[in-house]
């Protein structure tokens, strides 16, 4: 996982560079701006999940499955709201504002980055679904805590690339 | 080591239906059968980037050919460089990697073997899409096309409006696909090497060879995924209307040369760097002496790997960079001989005073050994940004990767099957045909190669597909011709040997060189589990320790 998180980084580390490469190159409007708003709550809800997952792990590991499954449930619905945050944000775009993939060079690249986490996120989730079902069925136990502990490095990861994606595009970008 | 083999009951050894065989062949995720499927494919696509090679080498032969259009001149040598690098190159280093990686450190397979078939299928699929072109490259309705903007498709050429169709979409595709099976495999041996060694086998006791291939697979982590994120851009900008390469948007057609040399530059060391590794073990064996030098070697091993990474604008000095960014590339470029520089000394050392024995591996090794400095050395020259300035986009650009990648590459590859077959197959390389395999080659390569430089200083460009006579090319294109058909039969050679031998070569036993490494302890070819005990390892040579237990190197470690 750690060898797929490196390839992983470097694909986004282009995609960062290319954003940045671009900002203010647009010919044309909208600029970022005008058009963007910070998504701080949504940032928070996805932060606290890599604190909630962690616990999940943690509890996963000392065989507390009940606690795992609360906290694991807790974690997809963070992960789920802020995918529903991104929705929110690009429809508001694309129907209030007019800016789609190939507005201008701010909506390809701002579409791109930000679609392709908010991709890894849908990825991450679905896998993370995949084990609440287990957990469901009571398939899930201290045999499994070494996979889950790789599962949360993963979404941790996601976490991380969120921080590198919101100070590109919200704070420096604007 | 008979000891070493679990006796099958008779009755399970007896011949299976041969669909059963080939239902094995397709479904199976043993890390030996992988390889093997990885290197066969390679062949294959070998012999398809060697016939667009040769067809390149027909049209140029004399001056106004029409022997094909200029059309299809494009896509043979698109087709003939994506072929060698993506499909030729890294999937039989790649096979090489994962037959010898887990027998060499004593494991029984890879980290993850499904993820090992699946990264497998993955490239050989991606091989297939691009050749589908041909059939579907304007569309099912049309006659086919294949991608014909050269294997780095520079933008605008890659744009909708230049290269309309589906030619460029299946080159992305293709390379998409097989890089994210690179990037398994990648993963794969990384996890196996840190994970799965025998005990005993410290991390300073490894073989060479898989110290290099740990160090291949780490910048395969970081090379391949530029290209594919790059693709990615590419296939936005072709359907969702995208502008990230496009000019009159305010996109830059520099940023995708950018993407494509800082995979494309590592990439050459991804090749090199497994065949650097074949050396380190072939050369020793065959100079009866151990390697010289190994801690140097793994440190320039890694020095490499990380001086490669910021050296990709060196592709790039005609493009107009500022003159800081030209110095940059120039001393970092240059820089980066210095380890490979150490490298050719190590191996030198090693043959120093040792009973060197001329079998076919050993002669292409040395072959390898001369015309990888000759290479370098070219590389030096066009490291100087001025000098790059008057030769880029010259047949003598052609000649000098050529010279790295056939010279190089190539003769360390043939290295390695003449080293390895008997392991494979438990049946030897006919020498003979071996000799003959080499020495044709080595004439028809330096016939090739070596000619090709000079029409290179003398003014022609690469990528035409005709030129003007009363220049003085029409002699020396001829002549380059002639090398490749001569490197041609003696591939035929090559491949004649390897279908012979595998019916008629003499039998191998478990250890034909008198090698020192864990792979040639089993049987060959080995048993599906490799090692019935867990071998336990006490110094670099196991083997050596194995056979000599009244003087073994751990004595000295």
């Amino acid at each position: 996982m750690a060898g797929l998180i490196i390839a992983e980084s470097a694909i986004f580390t282009i995609f960062v560079v290319a954003y940045l490469f671009y900002l203010g190159k647009s010919i044309t409007g909208p600029t970022p701006a005008e058009v963007l708003e910070t998504p701080i709550f949504y940032t928070i809800c996805l932060l606290s999940s890599s604190l909630t997952i962690h616990l999940a792990a943690k509890s996963l590991e000392r065989d507390y499955t009940r606690l795992f499954l609360g906290l694991w449930l807790l974690t997809i619905a963070l992960g789920g709201l802020f995918l529903y945050g991104t929705a929110q944000e690009w429809h508001r775009l694309i129907y209030e504002h007019g800016l789609t993939i190939s507005t201008n060079l701010f909506g390809t690249t701002y579409y791109s980055l930000v679609g392709l986490h908010a991709f890894h996120v849908t990825a991450g989730l679905i896998m993370l679904s995949v084990v609440a079902i287990f957990a469901f069925i009571g398939r899930m136990g201290v045999r499994q805590s070494d996979r889950v502990a790789v599962l949360s490095m993963y979404w941790h990861f996601v976490d991380a690339v969120w921080v590198v994606v919101f100070t590109v595009v919200y704070v420096l970008g604007r | 080591m008979s000891s070493n083999v679990i006796t099958v009951p008779v009755g399970q050894t007896q011949a299976k239906p041969w669909v059963d065989e080939l239902h094995q062949w397709l479904t199976t995720v043993d890390h030996k059968r992988l390889g093997i499927l990885y290197i066969v494919s390679a062949l294959l696509f070998l012999a398809v980037g060697g016939v667009e090679a040769l067809i390149i080498r027909i049209q140029l032969m004399h001056s106004h050919n029409n022997f094909v259009s200029p059309q299809i001149f494009n896509q043979m040598f698109t087709m003939h460089g994506t072929t060698m690098i993506f499909f030729v190159a890294m999937p039989v280093l790649f096979g090489f990697a994962n037959y010898l990686v887990p027998l060499m450190i004593g494991a029984r397979d890879m980290a993850f073997p499904r993820l090992n078939a699946f990264s497998f299928w993955l490239s050989f699929f991606g091989g297939l899409l691009l050749y589908f072109s041909f059939f579907g490259g304007s569309g099912l309705y049309g006659a086919g096309s294949a991608p014909d903007v050269g294997w780095w498709s520079y933008a605008p050429l890659g744009a909708r409006a230049f290269s309309p169709g589906h030619s460029s979409d299946y080159w992305t595709l293709a390379l998409l696909v097989s890089g994210f099976g690179s990037i398994g495999t990648a993963i794969n041996i990384i996890a196996t090497i840190l994970c799965l060694r025998c005990p005993g086998m410290k991390i300073n006791r490894m073989p060479l060879l898989v110290w290099m291939n740990l160090v291949m697979a780490g910048m395969v982590l970081l090379a391949i995924t530029p290209l594919s994120a790059a693709q990615i851009m590419l296939l936005i900008d072709r359907y969702l209307g995208g502008h990230f390469f496009d000019t009159q948007a305010g996109g830059s057609a520099v940023l995708w040369m950018h993407f494509f040399w800082i995979f494309g530059h590592p990439e050459v060391y991804v090749l090199i760097i497994p065949c650097f590794a074949f050396m380190s073990e072939i050369i020793p064996v065959f100079s009866r002496k151990p390697i010289f030098g190994y801690p140097v070697m793994v440190a320039a091993t890694v020095c490499i790997a990380f001086v490669s990474m910021s050296v990709w604008a060196h592709h790039m000095f005609t493009i107009g960079m500022n003159s800081y960014a030209n110095s940059f590339f120039t001393l970092t470029t240059m820089a980066v001989g210095v380890p490979t520089g150490i490298k050719i000394f190590n191996w030198i050392g090693t043959m120093w005073g040792g009973r060197i024995q001329f079998k076919t591996p050993m002669l292409f090794s040395i072959g390898f050994l001369f015309q990888f400095l000759i290479a370098g050395l070219t590389g030096i020259m066009m490291a100087a940004s001025p000098f790059d300035w008057q030769l880029s986009l010259s047949y003598f650009v052609v000649a000098h990767f050529h010279y790295v990648i056939v010279g190089g590459i190539l003769f360390a590859l043939f290295a390695a099957f003449y080293y390895w077959y008997p392991k494979m197959t438990g049946r030897m390389l006919s020498e003979r045909l071996g000799k003959w395999h080499f020495w044709l080659f080595l004439i028809g390569f330096h016939m090739t190669f070596d000619v090709m430089h000079v029409p290179g200083i003398l003014g022609m460009p690469r990528r035409i597909y005709t030129y003007e006579p009363g220049r003085g090319w029409d002699t020396l294109n001829l002549i380059i011709s002639i090398g490749a058909f001569i490197q041609a039969i003696a591939i035929l050679v090559f491949v004649a040997s390897l279908i012979i031998s595998y019916f008629k070569g003499a039998r191998a036993g478990n250890d034909p060189w008198d090698a020192w490494t864990l792979e040639w302890s089993i049987s060959s070819p080995p048993p599906a589990y490799n090692f019935a005990t867990v071998p336990t390892v006490a110094s670099r040579r196991p083997l050596w320790d194995l056979k000599h237990p009244e003087d073994p190197d751990s004595r000295y470690e």
